[in-house]
């Protein structure tokens, strides 16, 4: 006697489910739940049409969050609602991969709607399922855009209400009615026969995927039992009494055979460009980084940089960051500036350090800079004990109440009359710290400047001035 | 039929079980079952009659679960 499977745990799943901690050995979600079904249908198509290994399949916010470990293929997690522009970043720089777009209503219907209705516009080559059980699962069954008028939620507990959370949203009629899509059909997974013509709906939309015929979308009227708070056969009776009545199961669109397969797009997803544009900018580390003796640091450095926006405070502390890269430190810099492109306030903080860098992160610092009085008075009491303080004393006030070392330097002053511009009081800055600091060589910051102003020779120019400037006032300040 | 006789079976993994029932009402010929006892993660589960089995995989594609019930085919050399 010999035995064969007709119907099986499809390939396209895992055979353990790795999660932490847990139940190895089945699915986290509720009994009789929608999600299961249609896995399944995924995990086997995608086996049968031969797409496990360029299958890219991204889990949204929601339920179904958990994908990564059930589905054998490659798979993302994204934000709440942005999966259609993943899928979009995703299908365009690799063009060759099929990009599943899984969503439930609230990810689709509500906060992810734009970018799911652009992506269609726009005909992306990607497959959406859009997962329609008429509540929020995962936050305990709240209303959602699909929610039937009259039906009882945790949020709508006398029933949604037309008059004032309006009608369900008829995603599949909206999309229908766009240029782009080339299919667009409505199933339901309830009965065995709804469920075939929900799986052959699902692999004609992974085929037109396959052949780059553009946009898919089949949305699929899945039952929560739990927070419908119904059995299995009552949430299925319910879909085909009440919601498939308001939700019609139907094609509404599938014009594949009349479009041609998608071209990928030129340009900026040239990817040899991309490649060579890469080796650029490696080329232009001027040290030989293994002969570069590492500086005296003992631990960690840890420097603030404050000012206004347009001050070049964030450049300042990249300055930093690569001349002590350039010197075989480990370096990292965060920025942190407000919603105003310019005038607003900006810091940065960069670690220097000859280990690993642990946090980024600044609270308390052994050197700041600043650059305008704001920064000075939230900034300057982080300092250590031991921190020195270098400061712009043309913008800032300061009598220095805690006592640490401060350095006053006419930054903005001498840029304007020196240099001829107040925009290099940055590098004025960079130069105090270089001497002040002293523990990162000069050629490093003058590499640095070289590396960031790259090809501006002007500008280049003006920065080392300055840069040497700094120097200067620094080295008076420390003699007398 | 060839001197080959068909038979089917719905194997159930009883741990993967959850118990929702919706294999039960998708059997065309009604031979699956809740058993009153409980699977190690706490669920009632589902049993196969044992015959009757006409192999349409109703039950697999209703299951939730991916791996819980796997439909079979015996191919036994007949007389």
């Amino acid at each position: 006697m010999t035995k064969k499977i007709l119907f099986g745990k499809p390939k396209g799943f895992f055979d353990v489910y790795d999660r932490r901690p847990g139940i190895k050995d089945s699915t986290h979600y509720c009994p009789g739940c929608g999600h299961g079904i249609l896995h399944k249908l995924i995990a086997e198509a995608v086996v049968d049409l031969g797409m496990q290994d360029d299958t890219i399949f991204i889990c949204p916010v929601g339920c179904s969050v958990f994908g990564y470990y059930y589905f054998d293929m490659a798979s993302i997690s994204v934000p709440h609602g942005r999966a259609p522009a993943v899928a979009t970043g995703l299908v365009r720089a690799n063009p060759d991969c099929h990009v599943i777009s899984y969503q439930g209503d609230g990810d689709l219907g509500a906060i992810g709607f734009n970018e799911f209705i652009q992506a269609a516009n726009r005909g992306e080559n990607i497959a959406v399922f859009f997962v329609n059980n008429g509540v929020y699962g995962m936050t305990g069954g709240q209303l959602a855009p699909t929610t039937l008028p009259g039906q009882k939620t945790l949020t709508s507990p006398y029933g949604r209400s037309v008059e004032t959370e309006g009608y369900p949203l008829k995603v599949s009629e909206m999309v229908a009615a766009l240029d782009s899509p080339v299919y667009v059909e409505r199933v339901a997974l309830t009965s065995p026969k709804n469920i075939r013509a929900g799986r052959q709906a699902l692999r004609k939309a992974l085929t037109y995927m396959k052949e780059k015929k553009g946009f898919s979308m089949v949305e699929f009227l899945v039952g929560c039992p739990v927070n419908l708070k119904k059995s299995t056969k009552d949430t299925d009776e319910w879909i085909e009494n009440s919601v498939i009545p308001y939700f019609p199961l139907k094609c509404f669109k599938d014009i594949a055979a009349e479009r041609k397969p998608k071209q990928s797009a030129v340009g900026i997803y040239d990817k040899l460009k991309v490649k060579n544009s890469l080796l650029e900018t490696e080329k232009i580390h001027p040290f030989d980084e293994s002969k570069v003796p590492v500086p005296a640091i003992e631990g960690e450095l840890r420097i603030k940089c404050a000012g206004f926006g347009g001050q070049g405070i964030l450049s300042l502390g990249m300055l930093i960051a690569e001349a002590g890269h350039l010197q075989n430190l480990k370096a990292s810099w965060l920025p942190s500036y407000g919603p105003e492109m310019r005038g607003g306030t900006a810091n940065c903080s960069v670690v220097l350090s000859r280990e690993s860098i642990g946090s980024p992160i600044v609270k308390e610092s052994d050197v700041l800079i600043a650059m305008n009085q704001p920064s000075i008075d939230r900034f300057s009491a982080d300092l250590s004990g031991e921190g020195l303080l270098i400061y712009d004393s043309v913008n800032i006030k300061f009598d220095n109440p805690l006592k640490r070392k401060a350095y006053a330097i006419d930054a903005s002053l001498i840029a304007k009359d020196t240099i001829g511009d107040v925009r290099c009081a940055n590098s004025v800055m960079l130069g105090a710290f270089c001497e002040i600091v002293a523990a990162i060589g000069e050629k490093s910051f003058i590499n640095s400047i070289y590396n960031n102003f790259q090809g501006k020779e002007k500008v280049i120019e003006m920065n080392l001035r300055a840069f040497e400037e700094g120097r200067k006032s620094a080295r008076k300040l420390m003699q007398s | 039929m060839d001197g080959k006789k068909k038979k089917f079976t719905a194997a159930i993994s009883i741990n993967e079980c959850k118990g929702c029932e919706r294999c039960i009402r998708a059997c065309p010929k009604k031979l699956l079952r809740l058993e009153d006892k409980l699977n190690s993660h706490g669920y009632r589960y589902v049993l196969y009659s044992g015959e009757g089995c006409v192999g349409c995989g109703s039950c697999f594609y209703a299951c939730p679960e991916p791996g819980a019930i796997t439909v079979i085919e015996e191919i036994e050399e007949g007389s």
